[in-house]
């Protein structure tokens, strides 16, 4: 601990996360099934959760903690080129209107747990779910450091330094999650979910206030950027438009292809759950929105920091009575809890069904299933902490920057055979070697930058490669699917 | 009726829509306003849509 600590905002935080920590031990019996010892128990709290539960569990775990850190930090430095999160968290759920309810039938009639599972199902491949659940497991375990991250950014806010402070958390995190599965997160959601509105709502309304309202807000963050030189702005320049749509559409198809939001999909009681909650979940989006311009709020308050990340906890710190920056700082704390919890859970599940039982042992009974999920998940969070102690946080930062173009990949071989027979398996696994290798290939040479600049003529194209990648990897999918004999591409029969 | 869905995707992703910051309201330059503002009306289309299909 250093001499920055604020005693009364410790205070306050220990106390909502003593609350959660509890919450998360008392969830292990709620809405309890016949026999809890079944993967669906405990890594799909028993696949019965209504409007309201699914409301709160897939906000908490689709707007994440490191999103109230990272989105306010990306627009405190670039300006409205960050905003490219509100498209993206817009059209988003036409798409899960159209697209999940049906996935959920799926997963519900064939008794899947993941979406490698649905996708052996339809096409009884084995290396094509494979694929699926290795991209899966490996693009969200970045997604969990990252959450760390966001818990140490506030924790850091508070005056604690070392990684005790963390360890302890994830302990606790790890834990309760072992012993009560997804019901626990779903259960902190509604605690996480309510502290983030609060937090919000009063840092809109009070802090333009202080600072002069949102004229004043926008006409400074205005003025910083140009004596910056205007590269970026208020409004986007020319050249960042097409990077713009296409980080919004190319990660609008990828978010719900991640492990832990398709665990909340499938964890849902009814196809029509998930058409209500493509209506009512945006609301979260407007929060994600005013969550964006704290980085403006920033700049006007004159917030100066080493790292960008920091920005959210010193703005709140600055503006903020002690006892209220204590609860936004838990607010954000335990709002890395119910993702992280989820995304462990969700990779529990991978492993479990698609590398266990695909592998190691095909006998496995639904309690077994249950017993090796919860190791699984121990192993994953561990994973993740030891990413973030041993390595740079850098490094996480790039790893989900792949991890979340490697995701896209896996949407032609989740999504297309929903609606078509057309596609095979093994065009549908080369499509997807296809899209990951050159996408990889693509971003690495470019230094890790999410764009690419293609030259047509005296056009240039910046586009997310996340999209280049998903269109070859769909015309080679295509035309694998045109040209290889028919016992080839579509693989074994299903059983 | 499925069609609607559509709507957020054209008014969102064509940024030249939106990328100027006239009229202002409340202080918010237009390219944020008109962001917040496809929050309610792609909630009301999806909800339009849901409401055709249980007829």
């Amino acid at each position: 601990m250093t001499n920055g600590t604020d005693w009364i905002a410790l205070a306050v935080f220990i106390a909502f996360f003593a609350l959660v920590t509890i919450l998360g031990f008392v969830a292990a019996g709620w809405k309890r099934g016949e026999s809890m010892a079944h993967l669906d128990e405990w890594g799909l709290g028993g696949r019965q959760f209504g409007t309201w539960i699914t409301w709160f569990l897939v906000g908490g775990d689709f707007y994440t903690a490191y999103t109230v850190i990272a989105v306010p930090a990306l627009v405190y430095a670039v300006g409205a080129y960050g905003f490219f999160a509100l498209p993206y968290t817009i059209i988003v759920y036409p798409f899960i209107f159209a697209v999940m309810p049906k996935l959920w039938t799926v997963a519900q009639a064939g008794g899947y747990v993941t979406a490698a599972d649905v996708v052996h199902g339809r096409y009884g491949s084995r290396a094509l779910e494979l694929a699926v659940a290795l991209t899966g497991l490996v693009a969200v375990m970045p997604y969990i450091a990252l959450q760390l991250v966001g818990m140490q950014v506030v924790l850091r806010g508070l005056g604690l330094t070392g990684e005790l402070p963390l360890i302890l958390a994830f302990l606790v995190l790890a834990i309760y999650t072992y012993s009560s599965g997804l019901r626990a997160p779903a259960l902190i959601a509604f605690v996480k979910d309510i502290m983030i509105y609060i937090v919000v709502i009063v840092a809109v309304v009070i802090i333009p206030m202080k600072l002069g309202g949102y004229g004043a807000v926008f006409a400074a963050a205005d003025k910083a950027f140009q004596a910056k030189g205007g590269a970026t702005g208020l409004t986007l320049v020319p050249g960042q438009m097409m990077p713009f749509a296409t980080l919004a559409l190319g990660s609008a198809l990828a978010g719900f292809m991640y492990p832990h939001t398709l665990t909340g999909v499938f964890a849902s009681g009814s196809a029509d759950v998930l058409r209500k909650n493509a209506i009512l979940l945006p609301a979260y989006t407007i929060l994600l929105g005013l969550i964006a311009l704290l980085g403006y709020m920033g700049i006007a308050a004159g917030v100066k920091v080493a790292s960008a990340t920091d920005m959210v906890p010193t703005l709140f710190r600055t503006v903020f009575p002690s006892w209220f920056a204590g609860f936004s700082f838990a607010a954000i704390a335990i709002g890395a809890l119910v993702p992280a919890a989820v995304m462990s859970i969700g990779a529990a599940n991978l492993f479990t069904r698609n590398v266990w039982k695909a592998y190691v042992n095909p006998a496995v009974t639904p309690a077994g299933e249950a017993a090796v999920a919860k190791i699984a998940s121990m192993v994953v969070k561990l994973g993740a902490l030891l990413c973030i102690i041993v390595l740079p946080t850098q490094f996480a930062i790039d790893l989900q920057l792949l991890g979340g173009m490697w995701i896209l990949q896996t949407f032609p071989a989740i999504v297309f055979g929903l609606y078509t027979n057309w596609f095979g398996a093994t065009a549908l696994l080369l499509g997807w070697i296809v899209g990951i290798v050159g996408g990889t290939w693509i971003v690495v040479l470019d230094g890790l930058r999410p764009v690419h600049t293609i030259v047509l003529g005296a056009d240039h194209y910046t586009i997310y490669v996340g999209l280049l990648a998903l269109a070859a990897n769909i015309v080679v999918a295509g035309v694998a699917s045109a040209v290889l004999p028919r016992h080839v591409r579509r693989g074994p029969e299903v059983a | 009726m499925w069609a609607l869905l559509l709507l957020p995707f054209i008014g969102l992703l064509w940024v030249p829509f939106y990328d100027f910051r006239e009229p202002s309201v409340l202080g918010f330059p237009f390219f944020y306003w008109y962001q917040f503002a496809w929050v309610p009306i792609t909630s009301f289309l999806t909800w339009l849509v849901w409401r055709g299909m249980r007829r």
